[in-house]
C-alpha cells in the first residue's frame, strides 16, 4: 500500500492550514539581527553596488570553506591562518567564516550575504568559487575579494594560491630514499592541474634520488571519503608500494600504511599522530603569511588585484616533522634544497623532462614557466597509469 | 601472484561490513519487515562507535554501542511500521534521511579525531602458512566473527525451531498467529536483532576500516546490503559469497587502476555499482525463483485479527 | 495500559491537522536542539522561517531552490502514488543536466529562444531515457526500482565526471573539469533583471497544475491511482500494470531531468561535478510532506526550501552546524509519519484487569 491514508485528504484545506502554519511564523518579525549593508533591490535594471561604507571600526572579513573546518587538512589550515591573522590584528579586524559551502550554484548566495552583512575583504577558499565570486564581484566594486586556486581575476578579485608541489617534491625526496620495492603510491582526489602537478612533482623528487623509481596512481574521485582513500590505499600497498603519498584530506591513507607497517605522509597539516610508525613527513601549507599580507593590505589601502602564487621561499609550503627513520644524508638535502628554493639557485622543473610517451617537455637547461605549470595535463616518465579522460 | 593474493584478502575486508549488514537485513526480511533505513542506521552506528571508542579507548565495547544505538533507532522504526503499520518502505527512507542528518550533526565535533590504528593481528601460527596465511588468516577478529555468523544464522533458520517460527511469520503471518504465536513481537524481536547487525557493520567501519569520522561515510553501504539481500535469496551462505564478491569488485577496480588498465576512470570507478544492477537482473529474471525464495509478507503491513 | 487500536474511519480533522501538527512537533524539537545548543531560539527560528522571505531577493533565491525540488517531488509524488518506488531521482536529474549541456555547447551568440527551448526539451528526455533503464528492467527483469534507480545514480555521477574531465573540458580552462561557461543564448532567461530568479519557476507551477489535472482530473491518472492503492483491483478492472509502472517513471524521469536542465544553464551556467547538490533526494521528502498531491507538494517544496536557505543563513549568521537542516528534514519527515498512523488508529485506555486472549 503506497499510500500514507486511504483516502486523499482534501488538499485546499491542508494547504491552508500549512500555509497559516508558515506565515505566522513569518509575521513575528524580530528585528533583523545585525543587518546594516542596504540591499539592493532586486528589482533594479542595472546592477546597483550596494555602498558599503565600512562603518569606523574593525574591518570586517569574512572566510568560505568548502569543507568542515575539523577535517585536519585542507579547511584546517585555511581556519588556522584565519586565527593567527586575527590575533596578529587583534581588534583592527573582526573574522567570521562559513563552512562546508557547496561549490557552484550555492556559494553565490552564501557570498552575497556575506556581503550584506558587513564584509569588505571576502576569502574563497576554493576552486569551485571562481564564477560564483566572480558574479558578486562584479556587483560590488568596493568589495575585495580572494580566490584562492582560482585563475580568473577582475579589478577587485585576485587570486592566490600555495605551490603544493614543493612540497611533494620534498616528499618524494625522502620517499626516493626510503623505499625498498622502488614503488611508490599516490592517492589522487580529482584529476585538476594542482593533484597531476603534485603527482609528478613527488616523483620527480623521488627519481633525483632513485632514478628508476615508479609511481602507480589511484584516484578516488572526491577529496575527503576516508573509507575510499583507506581502500584506495589498500590496493597500491597490495601493488607493491611501500611508500605512499597522497593528495586528498584525510588521514585515511597514512593510518592504512601504519596497519600495513608500511611508510607514508602526512599532507595539508601535521599528522604524525595518526600513524606514528608510519610517519615520514608532512607537507604542511601555511596561509598565515598570505592572510597576514593580504589583511595588510587592505587595511593600508594598497590592495591590489593580481596573481600570487607563494611556495617554500614566502613560508606557503613546507615539509615538516621528517622522521628519525629518514637517513641524515636525505635530511641534509632536503635542508639544502629549501635552501635553493629560497634564495631561487633551485628549480625543481628543470630540463630535460619528459613525459610518460618520451616526449620531451621541458627542454634540457630550460626552466618550465608558470603557465606551463597551471595547466599541467600529463604524468611525467615514472608514472603509471592513464590520466582519467585522457585519449 | 602475491597480488592477487593480496587482493583476495583485501576483497574480504572490504566484503566484512557489507555481509554483516545484508545478514542483518536478512533477519529483517525473513520475518517480513523491509528495512530501508539500513544506510541511516549504519551511519548512526558509525558516529556512536567512533564516539565510544574514543571515549573509553575499548574497540568491542564501541561496536557493541554502536550495534545498540542502531537496535535503539530500529525498535522505533519497528513500533511504527509493525504496531502502528505505518508504511514501510516510506518509513524506512525517513530512517535513512534521518540518520544521515543526525550522524552528521552528531559528529561535528569528531571530524578531527582519530583512533589508534590497531597492526594486523590476525590468528597467530595460521597467518604464518604460505598463500593461505595472508589471505585468510591475518584479518581482524570481526571478519571471522562475520563468518561465523553467517553459519550460525543458516543453521538457526533452517535448522532450528525458532527460525522455522521466524520464517513462518515472514511467509504467512496470518497463518502463523492462527497457531498463537505472537507476530508482531517476533516481527520487532527480528528487527531489533537484525538491526543490531546492521549496526555492528557500520561501527566497524568507523572503528576498525578506517578509524575516522566523516559524515557520509557509509556512502552507499547500506544500500548495496539491502542488494545483497536480493541476491542472496534470503540465504545467509550465498550472502556471504554476494559480499566478498562485491568487494572484491571494488577492490579490483582499484587494483586496475594502479595498473593502468586502459579504460577510462570514471567506468572503473562504476564498476561496483554495474555488477550490483547486473546481479539484481540476473537474479530477479525468473518470477519464479523469487517468488520461491522470498518471504511472502515481505513489505506488507500486518492487521492482527483481521 | 494503552492500546492502540484501528479507526473504522480515518479521522478527518486529524488527516488535515497532521502536517501542521507534525510541523508543530519539529518546530519545537528545533526549539530545544537551539537550546541544548546554547543559542537564542528565536533568532534561529527567524532564520529559518522569517529570513528566507522577507525581501525579494531573498524569494528570488527561495524560488531559484523551491523549483527543483517542485519538478523532482511531482513526480516523485506520482511514482509513490503508484507505488512505484523511484529513488533515483537524482541520477535522472544528472542526465538532464547532461543532455541540456550537450545542446547548450551548440549555441552561437545569435542562436534564439528556439535554442533554449531545445536544451529544456533534451533535459527532460535524458531524465526520462535513464528512468527508463530502471523500467525496463523491472518490467522485463523484475529487478527492484528502488536498487536499480539508486545504483543508476552512482552510474550517472561517474558519467557526469567522465564528461567534464574528458570530452568536454574547457579547452581554456587550465584543465580544470568543468565545461564552458554557456553563452548567453543557452542560459535560462530571467524572470526580472538583476534577479537570479528565472523562469524555471513558471515552469515548475505550471507543471504542478498539469499534475493536479492529471491526478484529479483524467481518467489515466484514475488508473494510476487504483493500481497503487490495489494491484489486484486494477487488474479485474483490466486496467495495464505495465503502463502504471513505465508512466510514473518516465514523467517522473522527465521532470526530474526538467530540473536538472535549467540547474545547469540557470544559476550554474555551466556544467561541472558540482551541480548535482542532492536535490533527487530532498525531492523524497519534499513529495512525503506534501502528502503526494501537487497543492500539497508545492507548499512542501517552498518549506523546504526555507529550512535549507535558513540552515545556511544559521551556519553564517548564527554558527549553527550545517547538518541541522538534514535533521530537521528528518525530524518533519518522522513526525509527520507519526502523526499519520494516528488518522487510522486511535489511543484507548484498557484497565489491566482484562486480559483476554487479545490477538497480539
Amino acid at each position: 500500500m503506497p499510500r500514507l491514508l486511504d483516502r486523499p485528504l482534501n488538499p485546499r484545506s491542508s494547504a491552508s492550514l500549512l500555509a497559516l502554519a508558515v506565515f505566522s511564523f513569518a509575521a513575528c518579525d524580530k528585528k533583523p539581527s545585525g543587518n546594516s549593508a542596504p540591499v539592493s533591490s532586486a528589482a533594479a535594471p542595472a546592477a546597483q553596488p550596494a555602498e558599503v561604507k565600512a562603518a569606523p571600526g574593525p574591518l570586517k572579513i569574512a572566510f568560505a570553506y568548502v569543507g568542515p573546518v575539523g577535517d585536519a587538512g585542507w579547511t584546517f589550515a585555511h581556519d588556522k591562518a584565519r586565527k593567527e591573522a586575527e590575533a596578529e590584528f587583534a581588534g583592527k579586524v573582526k573574522t567570521s567564516f562559513v563552512e562546508n559551502v557547496p561549490e557552484a550554484a550555492d556559494a553565490e548566495r552564501v557570498i552575497r550575504d556575506m556581503v550584506d552583512q558587513g564584509n569588505t575583504l571576502i576569502f574563497g577558499t576554493t576552486f569551485g568559487y571562481m564564477e560564483p565570486m566572480l558574479k558578486v564581484a562584479s556587483d560590488h566594486p568596493n568589495v575585495h575579494f580572494e580566490h584562492a586556486t582560482g585563475y580568473k581575476t577582475a579589478p577587485n578579485l585576485r587570486t592566490y594560491d600555495s605551490r603544493t608541489y614543493e612540497g611533494a617534491y620534498l616528499a618524494g625526496v625522502v620517499a626516493g630514499a626510503m623505499t625498498k620495492s622502488k614503488t611508490l603510491g599516490v592517492v589522487g582526489s580529482i584529476p585538476i592541474p594542482e593533484v597531476i602537478r603534485n603527482i609528478d612533482s613527488f616523483t620527480l623528487g623521488a627519481q633525483s634520488v632513485t632514478p628508476d623509481v615508479k609511481t602507480k596512481v589511484v584516484w578516488v574521485g572526491k577529496w575527503f571519503d576516508p573509507p575510499k582513500e583507506g581502500e584506495a590505499a589498500q590496493a597500491l600497498l597490495d601493488q607493491g608500494a611501500d611508500v605512499l603519498m597522497q593528495n586528498t584530506d584525510s588521514s585515511a591513507v597514512l593510518q592504512t600504511a601504519e596497519k600495513a607497517g608500511k611508510f607514508a605522509f602526512g599532507w595539508d597539516s601535521n599528522m604524525v599522530k595518526f600513524g606514528p610508525n608510519a610517519h615520514l613527513a608532512s607537507a604542511v601549507i601555511n596561509w598565515t603569511p598570505y592572510y597576514k599580507n593580504a589583511i595588510q593590505q587592505a587595511l593600508d589601502g594598497s590592495w591590489k588585484t593580481g596573481q600570487t602564487w607563494w611556495g617554500v621561499k614566502d613560508g606557503a609550503i613546507d615539509l615538516v616533522a621528517i622522521s628519525d627513520k629518514v637517513p641524515a644524508a636525505t635530511k641534509a638535502k632536503i635542508e639544502e634544497i629549501k635552501k635553493g628554493l629560497k634564495d631561487g639557485s633551485f628549480t625543481i622543473w628543470k630540463g630535460s623532462i619528459k613525459d610518460q610517451a618520451g616526449k620531451e617537455v621541458v627542454k634540457d637547461g630550460e626552466k618550465a614557466d608558470d603557465k606551463l605549470l597551471l595547466g599541467i595535463n600529463f604524468y611525467v616518465k615514472g608514472v603509471e597509469g592513464k590520466l582519467p579522460s585522457s585519449k | 601472484m602475491s597480488e592477487l593474493l593480496l587482493l583476495l584478502a583485501s576483497s574480504i575486508d572490504s566484503g566484512t561490513p557489507l555481509l554483516l549488514a545484508a545478514l542483518g537485513l536478512i533477519i529483517n526480511e525473513r520475518s517480513g519487515v523491509i528495512n530501508l533505513g539500513a544506510e541511516g542506521l549504519m551511519l548512526i552506528a558509525a558516529v556512536t562507535g567512533f564516539a565510544t571508542a574514543l571515549a573509553t579507548k575499548n574497540d568491542a565495547l564501541a561496536l557493541l554501542a554502536g550495534a545498540g544505538a542502531a537496535a535503539l533507532f530500529a525498535a522505533f522504526f519497528g513500533f511504527l511500521v509493525i504496531w502502528l503499520n505505518a508504511n514501510q518502505y516510506a518509513t524506512g527512507l525517513a530512517l535513512s534521511l534521518f540518520g544521515s542528518g543526525f550522524s552528521a550533526f552528531v559528529g561535528i565535533r569528531y571530524t578531527q579525531e582519530s583512533l589508534a590504528v590497531a597492526t594486523q593481528r590476525g590468528i597467530p601460527g595460521l597467518s604464518q602458512l604460505p598463500i593461505l596465511g595472508p589471505v585468510l588468516f591475518t584479518h581482524h577478529y570481526l571478519v571471522y566473527v562475520a563468518v561465523l555468523l553467517a553459519v550460525a544464522l543458516s543453521w538457526f533458520l533452517f535448522r532450528s525451531k525458532a527460525g522455522l517460527t521466524l520464517r513462518a511469520v515472514g511467509e504467512s503471518p496470518e497463518s502463523a498467529q492462527a497457531l498463537g504465536y505472537p507476530v508482531r513481537s517476533i516481527r520487532l524481536a527480528a528487527v531489533v536483532a537484525g538491526s543490531a547487525l546492521v549496526g555492528l557493520a557500520g561501527a566497524f567501519v568507523s572503528v576498525v576500516s578506517t578509524p575516522l569520522w566523516v559524515e557520509g561515510m557509509i556512502a552507499g553501504k547500506g544500500w548495496i546490503a539491502l542488494a545483497l539481500t536480493t541476491f542472496a535469496t534470503w540465504r545467509p551462505a550465498r550472502a556471504l559469497l554476494g559480499a566478498y564478491l562485491f568487494g572484491g569488485v571494488t577492490m579490483l577496480q582499484l587494483h586496475m587502476q594502479g595498473r593502468g588498465v586502459n579504460l577510462p576512470v570514471e567506468l572503473l570507478t562504476a564498476l561496483p555499482y554495474l555488477a550490483t544492477i547486473l546481479v539484481l537482473v540476473l537474479i530477479s529474471r525468473n518470477p519464479r525463483w523469487i517468488a520461491a525464495n522470498m518471504p511472502t509478507s515481505l513489505g506488507k503491513p500486518f492487521y492482527p485479527g483481521s | 495500559m494503552i492500546k492502540l487500536e484501528p479507526r473504522a474511519e480515518p479521522a478527518r480533522w486529524l488527516a488535515l491537522a497532521s502536517p501542521v501538527l507534525a510541523l508543530a512537533i519539529t518546530v519545537a524539537l528545533g526549539v530545544l536542539l537551539f537550546l541544548l545548543l546554547g543559542k537564542d531560539a528565536l533568532s534561529c527560528l527567524q532564520m529559518f522561517f522569517v529570513e528566507p522571505i522577507k525581501n525579494a531577493r531573498a524569494l528570488a533565491e527561495l524560488s531559484i531552490k523551491a523549483t527543483p525540488l517542485l519538478l523532482i517531488g511531482l513526480g516523485l509524488s506520482l511514482c509513490f502514488r503508484s507505488n512505484v518506488w523511484n529513488i533515483g531521482a537524482e541520477g535522472q536529474f544528472i542526465l538532464g543536466s547532461i543532455f541540456a549541456t550537450g545542446v547548450a555547447l551548440r549555441a552561437t551568440p545569435e542562436s534564439g529562444t528556439g535554442l533554449v527551448v531545445a536544451l529544456l526539451l533534451a533535459g527532460a528526455l535524458g531524465g526520462a531515457l535513464w528512468a527508463s533503464i530502471t523500467a525496463v528492467l523491472r518490467d522485463r527483469g523484475n529487478a527492484s526500482e528502488i536498487l536499480v534507480s539508486l545504483m543508476l545514480v552512482y552510474v550517472a555521477e561517474q558519467l557526469l565526471a567522465y564528461l567534464v574531465n574528458g570530452p568536454w573540458k574547457d579547452p581554456n580552462g587550465y584543465n580544470f573539469p568543468q565545461t564552458i561557461t554557456f553563452l548567453s543564448s543557452a542560459r535560462i532567461p530571467r524572470l526580472i533583471e538583476g534577479s537570479r530568479a528565472n523562469i524555471g519557476v513558471l515552469l515548475a507551477l505550471l507543471s504542478a497544475a498539469a499534475c493536479a489535472l492529471f491526478m484529479h482530473k483524467s481518467y489515466a491518472g484514475y488508473r494510476l491511482d487504483v493500481a497503487g492503492l490495489s494491484p489486484a483491483a486494477a487488474r479485474y478492472a483490466g486496467f495495464s500494470s505495465r503502463s502504471a509502472l513505465w508512466l510514473p517513471l518516465l514523467v517522473s524521469g522527465a521532470l526530474a531531468g526538467l530540473a536538472g536542465a535549467l540547474e545547469v544553464a540557470g544559476p550554474d551556467g555551466q556544467l561541472t561535478t558540482h551541480v548535482p547538490l542532492g536535490y533527487g533526494f530532498a525531492a523524497i521528502i519534499v513529495a512525503f510532506v506534501g502528502r503526494l498531491d501537487p497543492l500539497g507538494v508545492t507548499l512542501s517544496s517552498v518549506l523546504m526550501s526555507m529550512f535549507f536557505i535558513g540552515g545556511e543563513l544559521s551556519q553564517s549568521r548564527l554558527g549553527l552546524p550545517k547538518s541541522i537542516t538534514g535533521v530537521f528534514q528528518g525530524l518533519l519527515l518522522f513526525s509527520l509519519l507519526t502523526c499519520d498512523t494516528f488518522v487510522k488508529n486511535k489511543l484507548r485506555f484498557v484497565s489491566s484487569g482484562s486480559r483476554q486472549a487479545v490477538a497480539k
